[in-house]
C-alpha cells in the first residue's frame, strides 16, 4: 500500500539481456502494522506510576485508660475541625462544655476545602500562641457522613501547614447537639 | 509553450525512522510493562501531596469502596495461599487444591469464607460479572473475617519471607470515612497502628503563607 513498485529501469536498451534485478525496497507495512499494534498494546496495559501513600499512625490504644492520667486539651489551644457532608468543614475554638457553665458556648464557622478556607484559618491560628492541637471528627450522624475524600484533604492540609499537633476522631455528641443548636445547614 | 509536467516524486517515502522509533517504543514498552491485575472492585482514590511512595512488594491492601465493603488483596502467592488455608481452617471451610491455585491468583476477593469456595469455582467472566454484587468481606464486630485475613496474611509473610507487611488502605474517594475508620478501630485493637492511605499524587501548592 505505501509502497508502489515502480517499474526499475532495467530493460529498454538493445536486447542484451541483463539479469532481473530485484528491487531492494521490502514492503514493511505488515511488520509497521504489527509493531504499531504492539504499541498500542503495551501502551494501554501498561502500569507506570507506582502508588503514592499517605502514612497515617493512630495511637496506640490503651487497654484501661485511665481518666485521672489523660491530659486535659486547654481551651486556649483546642481547635475542632468538624468534616461535614457536601465538602463543608464545620470549626470552632476552644472547648465545646455544654454542661460546664463556666465554659463560653463556642461559634461554629463554616468554611470549605480551598486554599482560601481552611488552609488560611490554619495559618492564621498558627501565627498565634499557644501552639493549637487540631481535633479532626469526621460528621457521622442521621446517615449524614463525611467522605473518605475529605478526611484525606484534611490530612493533607495538615501537612500542608506543617501542623504538629492533630488528631482524628470519632465526632462527640456534644458537637452533633451544638451543631444542631445553631442550625447549620448540612 | 510546452505543457510544465509536474515533477513526479514517488509516492512511496522512507518508512525507516518511524519504524526504528516503533519498535523501540515496543521494546521499551514490552521490558517495562507490568500488567494491571484485574482487580475486583475499581476504586477512585482521592488526591493528596504526599509524595511517599510504596514500597515493591509485600504489600496487604484493603480496598474499601463507596457501598462499605471491603476487599481484601496480597501481592504474593505463596502469602495467599497460605492464608486461605489459615483462615479456612478457622472457619472449619476447607478448600481444593485446584481453588487454593485460583484464590492465589486473584488480585483482590470481597467475599465471606462461607462463600469463598463457590466463588472461587467460577470461571473468570463470571466471576467478574458478580463483582458488582459481592458482599464484601465482613468487618462487624460479631462475625470479623477481615482481621483474621489480615492477621494470618502476616502472619504468613513474616513466616515465608521474613519481611514486615506493609498495609494500605485504597478507599474510594466517595467512600464515607466511617467504614474507614471502623477498619482503622478494628486494626488497632490488634496493634496496628501504622497505615498507609493509597492517595494520587497532587502538585503542591507553591505559596503557603509565612
Amino acid at each position: 500500500m505505501a509502497e508502489i513498485q515502480q517499474k526499475g529501469d532495467s530493460g529498454g536498451k538493445g536486447g542484451k539481456k541483463r539479469a532481473k534485478k530485484a528491487s531492494t525496497k521490502i514492503d514493511m507495512t505488515p511488520m509497521v502494522d504489527l509493531a504499531f499494534l504492539l504499541l498500542t498494546f503495551f501502551m494501554l496495559t501498561t502500569t507506570f506510576a507506582k502508588p503514592n501513600v499517605m502514612q497515617l499512625t493512630m495511637p496506640v490504644k490503651e487497654k484501661n485508660p485511665n481518666p485521672e492520667e489523660q491530659t486535659k486539651i486547654k481551651a486556649s489551644q483546642a481547635v475542632t475541625l468538624i468534616l461535614a457532608p457536601n465538602d463543608k468543614i464545620f470549626y470552632y475554638f476552644g472547648l465545646n462544655e455544654p454542661t460546664d457553665k463556666s465554659v463560653p458556648v463556642p461559634e461554629i464557622k463554616v468554611t470549605d476545602f480551598s486554599a482560601n478556607g481552611i488552609r488560611k484559618v490554619l495559618l492564621d491560628r498558627k501565627r498565634q500562641q499557644p501552639e493549637p492541637i487540631i481535633l479532626i471528627e469526621p460528621y457521622s450522624s442521621e446517615g449524614k457522613e463525611a467522605k473518605y475524600k475529605n478526611m484525606v484533604d484534611i490530612l493533607d492540609e495538615m501537612n500542608i501547614t506543617d501542623q504538629k499537633k492533630y488528631a482524628l476522631v470519632d465526632i462527640s455528641k456534644k458537637d452533633i447537639e451544638l451543631i444542631k443548636k445553631q442550625n447549620l445547614p448540612l | 509553450m510546452p505543457k510544465v509536467k509536474p515533477h513526479r516524486t514517488s509516492p512511496s517515502l522512507d518508512m525507516t525512522p518511524m519504524v526504528d522509533l516503533a519498535f523501540l517504543l515496543v521494546t521499551f514498552f514490552m521490558l517495562t510493562t507490568q500488567f494491571r491485575p484485574d482487580e475486583a472492585v475499581v476504586v477512585d482514590p482521592p488526591s493528596s501531596t504526599s509524595d511517599l511512595v510504596a514500597p515493591d512488594s509485600d504489600i496487604l491492601t484493603l480496598t474499601i469502596d463507596n457501598k462499605k465493603r471491603v476487599f481484601f488483596g496480597y501481592d504474593k502467592a505463596p502469602v495467599k495461599e497460605a492464608a486461605i488455608k489459615a483462615v479456612g481452617a478457622k472457619y472449619g471451610v476447607s478448600f481444593t487444591p485446584t481453588q487454593i491455585k485460583q484464590f492465589s491468583l486473584l488480585p483482590n476477593f470481597g467475599v465471606p469464607i462461607t462463600q469463598l469456595a463457590s466463588y472461587l469455582d467460577k470461571d473468570t467472566e463470571d466471576r467478574k460479572a458478580l463483582n458488582k454484587t459481592l458482599p464484601g468481606i465482613p468487618y462487624d464486630s460479631l462475625n470479623n473475617q477481615m482481621i483474621d485475613w489480615v492477621l494470618e496474611a502476616r502472619k504468613a509473610n513474616a513466616a515465608q519471607f521474613k519481611k514486615p507487611t506493609f498495609l494500605v488502605i485504597r478507599g474510594d474517594g466517595n467512600a464515607d470515612v466511617k467504614t474507614v475508620q471502623t477498619v482503622i478501630k478494628l486494626l488497632q485493637e490488634k496493634d496496628i497502628n501504622r497505615f498507609n492511605l493509597l492517595t494520587s499524587l497532587e502538585m503542591k501548592p507553591s505559596f503557603v503563607g509565612q
